[in-house]
């Protein structure tokens, strides 16, 4: 299991270290040993996993901030990993963005924590909403032994996410499916690969222990009720999209999922991930690049760009960002676009064109010069794909919300009192046409 | 809250002011005090001197004060045990306090307090808080089982908290039982023989129902624990696989792969034909697909594991090529894992979408990327044929491209490509010719020599271009040198009129200037094959190569096997054996698949020690040439470092080549066999490497044999055998020695026995001035030559040593026999430890006895003196064990066949003169041999029937 958990500054100065387990030996060696061979390596990290003398450095970074496990032993890895982005989640829960500065001022609740989410090595519950409820910082004030038992029911419990007695004056759930479209696309307009991967990110404001269930419009489920009327299969099986795989936050049981296909669950309080899911099939994609370059002699490049957007003319996509990369030997770029602005950016070796807002069906186009400084550099340049950025209000994937439903038998609130709120927000995950 | 500010304080006179702080009567100053110690504890100041000021906070209501103290107790208990006494009282207070928030902390922390006073007076807490009305408290306590234990195991074993542990995996509460599966599985592992965590179907039936309502963690604790579970039968395990499938769709990464481990392990045991066989397989395809959309951390964890399911079930993804296409801004380590993946998918139906994106990422900025894509191509040529064709225009396209690395990396591809394909694409010669003299990686100029003097005949200035090249010839690496020697005789076979000067000129080159064993052994081989009989030299040399095989990158099956019962976790990651990387006894246990059920395959018995179960020599064959020619393989023999081996006295030479070239062999297979670890799946090269050269006596395969057997059982702890070099124990450990770390091993060569020793500075400091000395012992074994250790040892490096040894030491008799004391004296200290040799070290090479000596001795020692031995699970023909025992220096007299079993008589002697006679017999089709011993020194005999296992068995 993990023997230890360090957490360093850009320097490599350690905020932070907890030892758990006595076979990493001493403290400074293991400190200086992952400083010295990690952080201070002159190679760029080839690898999160590090093993210096039989001893295992398990590492992630949050902006300049690196958070290390130790361990001797033969841990499960994945878990390790899982539980750093975990221990980061809680920390940004409670503080904020993860810094020196707020690691610092902070460090004595990070070792509370570290006492409660990890003994022995051993991943104990780390759901933000159980710990702050004894995690306080205030000092636990007088609790009565209610209260007390409560926390630790809720601590060790079945539904560990979720405390008793929440009350809400207004049942109100928000429910946002957020897609990132993926594409590899040839010069030529081929796909070389595209996936959608979502998530449905829900904030609930319910009171009680509400059982919820989910329904969307998955292909295995609508056809297994088409089964019935063929008539209504056919027509909404024209709607349905199949769903490659899908993963689910702790709350959902996952038996009943494996054998109904049906998505129920006791939410967490407030703001979480319900689901993830994955599809590769009949995707929408917002967005096609047609690229054009030409090289003129070795001193010039001519480009041309041209993007479609291909959705319902009614809608309007936002944020639209094209990325030309450019050789590191450009001397001077002139760019002409028909819509939006576009710049030349010598310290990210591009030309960056942004369009702020772009309605379905259409089509704009982009041109430039690229004068180049004549290299006796023998290496090719590389050519890195064009890459794009967007966001459109529907789910490329085509998924819908086909219902949530809300039942709280103990408190006198039904379904039809909750208020709903259903959003779709499609973004570019990695957009790339190779040119 | 500004805390930050406890980090800055730096000003001397520091601690004093801390212990007025400390102990002021006002309680926020008091915090802020201890605050403060805790912020100088972080950066590594020692505050030990504040003790007992800080344990006089502990007694206080609030609780943060409370967890800070505890917090600095935890760090320096142990350095001042007899105050940490001071808070055994609070803390069996706390145990009983009625808030069960105080109750689990001091009962967590006192687990934590490795001080042995403390951990008397934690037993009866513990006892209670197991039993605690509060489930908080009963989970908390279930872990801090497994602390006591790791502080001490007896106590924990003789308090009986074993069982109560145990009742706690019928608890109520999930959390309990997972804390309680994880405390166990730990105790468990240190103990791998003890039935402690008995999995019987009643307690997996309250695991998986546990499975279901605990934590994400909780899950994994449980998933890990079901894994190593054997279900009785294929429709057990059909039953627990579907009750584990759900858990494909947990968000957490750790539960699905985990979930993956115990499917892919019990899968083994479902039969093919089966339905729900075919269901599962397709259901394990799209979470582990998932897992490439997780953290790149994470994905690296996924895809190192997803390498060894491809490897061990390519039907599974075996149509989701396309996600492991290389996103441009994957981070480097991700992107290596991805082609590495892509070429084991790769088959006929995909190969042109891989090779297009191949050719896409051989211009990318990172070179070992590049380099990784340029050698995927060649791989694709050698693994999918249809390809190949392709594969050689798009690797020439590359070398057009002049890029000095890629070039290079093409070369060496290329040079696999004709022995996969002869006679097919030797037109592209030329263009490698063009290439020559941008050649500087020593794989490349050996690669490129090798084409050269394979194809010599077709190329018309064959001998100015390898005259070029022994220009420089002592300069070159010793993988050049060897491929510089092989092309010039091949050339000299070929083209003998012209070429006279040049094969004298190098194999004097090799023979009398160098000082590299296996370069001198390779040379004299050669000068007497052509001095003696240039026709068979020209078979040998000339010999057709046998065609090198599709996957040489393949992990060899059994250590494949064990890795998949460990999928998820750290061994996946290395893609090595636990006990390559774990220190002590944990996790030296090997894991293996279940058996198929239902199969006729022969299922071996489980109480199969597991170094003797691994036979990799004999299935071998699907990755290795097993008949390869000499030539062909030896060319292959990737020699990284020097190696170790102290020059040999030119005498040696007349023991005959044979020998020689056995010696050299069984040092190099010794010494390879550390780096390979971690480079078991790297160089397609190695593999075909240790084919058993056809022309060698076949008595010459027992070492080898042994040395692929240790290779693959890295770091096993059996007793090192015979000719070969067992892999190197820690003798030393650094915490007993400033930080120095030394293991070793010993080796006979040439009949002389050596100990290969690591020195390895785990200290701050720099090492010098090493020595070695040895106590009086058994053997009379001592230093042949002080310890050679030229250069000053830096931290964190290892240096390897060879010292020779002789028996003509003082002699005192030791218990056991073959202990060694050992003292090392280094710049700093005089450290003493003590090791075993394996006997065989010393039987002699003059061991045989002449037939009628041996009868006449045989009667002549009395009968008490014989002592029988079995040998169990052998499975070596008479004629095997004959040549295995001889290379290990142990003769065979006679050899007699009395009702169908074989009687062999055989004799060794000591190097302090005493003999041994031994009778062994083998009944055919019964793995057990029956050995008998006599010799007038019984007490060696012991010892001799264990160098008879471990010679046999490896």
């Amino acid at each position: 299991m993990i023997g230890g958990l360090f957490i360093y500054n850009h320097k490599g100065e350690v905020l932070i270290s907890r030892v758990y387990r006595d076979d990493i030996g001493n403290r400074r060696n293991a400190v200086d040993a992952f400083r010295v061979n990690v952080i201070h390596a002159r190679q760029q990290v080839r690898s999160p996993v590090t093993n210096i003398a039989r001893t295992s450095f398990f590492h992630v970074k949050r902006s300049n901030i690196w958070l290390a496990a130790v361990t001797k032993q033969n841990v499960n890895a994945a878990m390790v990993f899982e539980f750093l982005y975990k221990m980061c989640d809680v920390m940004t829960s409670y503080f904020g963005k993860i810094s020196e500065e707020n690691i610092k001022n902070n460090f004595v609740l990070i070792y509370e924590l570290l006492d409660e989410i990890l003994d022995f090595g051993y991943p104990q519950n780390s759901e933000t909403g159980a710990l702050k409820t004894f995690i306080t910082q205030q000092g636990i004030k007088s609790q009565t032994k209610e209260e007390q038992s409560q926390i630790t029911s809720q601590v060790t419990g079945q539904i560990g996410w979720r405390r008793e007695g929440i009350k809400y004056r207004r049942n109100e759930l928000f429910l946002d499916v957020l897609e990132s479209v993926n594409l590899l696309m040839s010069p030529q307009g081929q796909v070389l690969s595209a996936h959608v991967s979502g998530r449905v990110v829900m904030k609930s404001y319910l009171s009680g222990m509400p059982e919820c269930k989910f329904g969307m419009n998955d292909k295995i489920v609508i056809e297994k009720q088409g089964k019935g009327t063929t008539d209504e299969s056919a027509k909404s099986g024209k709607q349905s999209i199949a769903i490659d795989d899908c993963t689910f936050h702790q709350c959902v049981r996952l038996s009943k999922f494996e054998s109904e296909r049906s998505i129920s669950f006791i939410p967490p309080d407030g703001e979480y991930e319900l689901m993830r899911y994955r599809t590769t099939k009949d995707i929408i994609l917002p967005f096609r690049v047609i690229p054009l370059v030409r090289e003129v002699g070795r001193t010039k490049l001519e480009v041309k760009v041209v993007i479609k957007s291909n959705f319902k003319p009614s809608l309007l996509a936002q944020k639209i960002e094209v990325r030309i990369p450019t050789p590191l030997n450009t001397s001077g770029v002139q760019v002409i676009c028909m819509k939006g602005k576009a710049k030349y950016k010598a310290s990210e070796n591009a030309i960056v064109w942004k369009i702020k807002r772009m309605a379905g069906m259409k089509e704009s186009q982009i041109s430039a010069e690229i004068e180049l400084l004549p290299t006796n550099d023998k290496k090719k340049w590389a050519r890195p794909p064009i890459s794009m950025n967007f966001e459109v209000p529907f789910a490329p994937s085509g998924l819908k919300v086909r219902y949530l439903k809300v039942f709280e038998p103990k408190l006198n609130y039904s379904d039809h009192d909750v208020i709903k709120w259903v959003r779709y927000i499609g973004r570019s995950g990695i957009y790339e046409t190779r040119c | 809250m500004t805390d930050s500010k406890y980090f800055t304080t730096t000003k001397k006179g520091e601690i004093f002011e801390l212990k007025a702080e400390l102990n002021s009567d006002k309680k926020e100053k008091k915090k802020e005090a201890v605050k403060k110690v805790i912020a100088s504890m972080t950066v590594g100041k020692d505050v030990s001197a504040l003790f007992p000021d800080v344990v006089n906070c502990m007694q206080t209501d609030n609780l943060e004060l409370k967890k800070l103290v505890y917090l600095y107790l935890m760090n320096y208990a142990k350095s001042q045990p007899d105050m940490a006494i001071m808070a055994v009282n609070t803390f069996v207070k706390d145990c009983e306090d009625p808030n069960p928030l105080i109750r689990a902390l001091a009962v967590r922390t006192m687990g934590c307090i490795r001080v042995d006073k403390i951990t008397e007076y934690l037993c009866e807490p513990l006892r209670k808080c197991l039993k605690d009305e509060d489930p908080y408290v009963r989970k908390t306590a279930a872990v801090c089982v497994a602390k006591l234990h790791d502080i001490n195991a007896q106590l924990v074993e003789d308090q009986g908290f074993l069982d109560t542990l145990k009742d706690l995996i019928s608890d109520s509460n999930p959390m309990v039982v997972a804390n309680a599966v994880a405390a166990l599985s730990e105790i468990a592992e240190s103990h791998p023989n003890s039935n402690l965590l008995d999995l019987n179907p009643q307690t997996i039936n309250k695991l998986l129902t546990a499975l279901n309502e605990c934590t994400e963690w909780g899950q994994i604790f449980i998933l890990d624990c079901l894994a190593n579970y054997s279900p009785k039968d294929d429709r057990e395990a059909q039953s627990i696989c579907e009750r584990v499938t759900p858990r494909l769709s947990h968000a957490n990464s750790a539960v699905v792969l985990s979930a993956v481990k115990v499917l892919m392990k019990f899968m083994e045991m479902l039969s093919k034909d089966l339905d729900y066989y075919g269901t599962l397989l397709k259901k394990l395809a799209p979470p582990l697909v998932t897992l490439l959309s997780a953290e790149p951390e994470l994905q690296y964890v996924a895809l190192r594991n997803i390498n060894l399911i491809v490897q061990k079930r390519p039907e599974i993804l075996k149509h989701e090529m396309k996600v492991f296409f290389v996103k441009y801004n994957d981070p480097i380590y991700v992107k290596l894992e991805k082609l590495d993946i892509m070429i084991r998918l790769a088959s006929q139906a995909n190969i042109a979408q891989v090779l297009a994106e191949l050719k896409e990422y051989a211009t990318e900025v990172d070179v070992d990327f590049v380099r990784k894509a340029v050698r995927a191509i060649g791989r694709c040529a050698i693994k999918v044929e249809q390809s190949a064709e392709r594969c050689v225009s798009t690797l020439l396209d590359l070398i057009q491209t002049k890029v000095n690395y890629v070039v290079q990396e093409a070369i060496i591809v290329i040079k696999d490509i004709f022995r996969k394909y002869p006679n097919k694409y030797e037109s592209v010669i030329a263009t490698l010719c063009e290439n020559l003299d941008s050649l500087d990686e020593p794989e490349a100029r050996a690669a490129m020599i090798w084409i050269v003097g394979e194809y010599a005949e077709r190329i018309d200035n064959a001998d100015e271009l390898l005259e070029s090249f022994l220009e420089g010839f002592h300069d070159e690496s010793t993988q050049v040198q060897l491929q510089l020697l092989t092309a010039i005789v091949k050339l000299f076979l070929k083209k003998p009129t012209e070429t006279q000067e040049l094969v004298q000129q190098v194999l004097s080159l090799a023979t009398q200037d160098s000082d590299n064993p296996d370069l001198r052994d390779r040379g004299y081989i050669y000068w007497r094959l052509l001095s003696t009989d240039p026709v068979a030299a020209k078979e040998v040399v000339l010999a057709e190569k046998p065609l090198i095989s599709e996957e040489t990158d393949l992990i060899e099956p059994t250590l494949l096997d064990e890795l998949i019962c460990h999928i998820g976790t750290l061994a996946s990651v290395y893609h090595k054996p636990p006990s390559a990387f774990v220190e002590g006894s944990r996790g030296v246990q090997h894991k293996r698949l279940p058996p198929r059920s239902g199969s006729n395959e022969s299922t071996e018995s489980p109480d199969v020690a597991p170094s003797a179960t691994a036979q990799p020599s004999e299935q071998q064959p699907a990755v290795i040439p097993s008949q390869g020619d000499l030539l062909g393989d030896l060319l292959n023999l990737d020699l990284g470092p020097p190696v170790n081996v102290p020059p040999i006295p030119s005498s040696t030479v007349q023991m005959g080549a044979m020998d020689l070239l056995g010696g050299g062999l069984d040092s190099l297979m010794g010494d390879e066999t550390e780096g390979l670890g971690g480079d078991l799946s790297g160089s397609p090269a190695i593999g075909a490497g240790y084919g058993t050269p056809a022309v060698m006596p076949t008595s010459l395969n027992a070492p080898i044999g042994g040395g692929l057997s240790e290779l693959f059982d890295l770091g096993g702890m059996g007793m090192p055998s015979g000719s070969f070099v067992a892999p190197k124990t820690i003798w030393l450990p650094a915490a007993k020695a400033k930080g120095l770390e030394i293991s070793g091993t010993f080796s006979r060569r040439m009949g002389h026995i050596y100990m290969d020793i690591s020195l390895m500075n785990k200290a701050m400091q720099v090492m010098t001035d090493f020595a070695i000395q040895f106590n009086r012992n058994s053997f009379g074994m001592a230093p042949a030559a002080p310890l050679q250790v030229n250069a000053p040892l830096a931290p964190n490096q290892t240096i390897e040593a060879s010292l020779p040894l002789n028996t003509v030491g003082p002699v005192m008799k030791m218990d056991p026999l073959t202990n060694l004391q050992v003292a090392v004296k280094n710049n700093i200290d005089v450290f003493y430890f003590s090791c075993l040799y394996p006997i065989n070290m010393l039987f002699v090479e003059d061991g045989k006895m002449d037939r009628q000596i041996f009868l006449a001795t045989w009667k002549d020692i009395p009968n008490e003196n014989e002592v029988q031995f079995q040998i169990k699970d052998c499975h070596l023909n008479a004629d095997a064990v004959t040549n295995k025992l001889q290379s290990n220096n142990i003769f065979t007299v006679a050899k007699r066949n009395v009702e169908g079993q074989d009687m062999l008589y055989q004799s060794l002697k000591l190097t302090n003169g005493i003999w041994i006679l031994a009778e062994l017999r083998i009944q055919p089709g019964n793995p057990n041999y029956t050995l008998s011993l006599k010799c007038r020194a019984p007490e060696v005999s012991q010892h001799v029937f264990q160098a008879y296992e471990v010679i046999l068995k490896n």
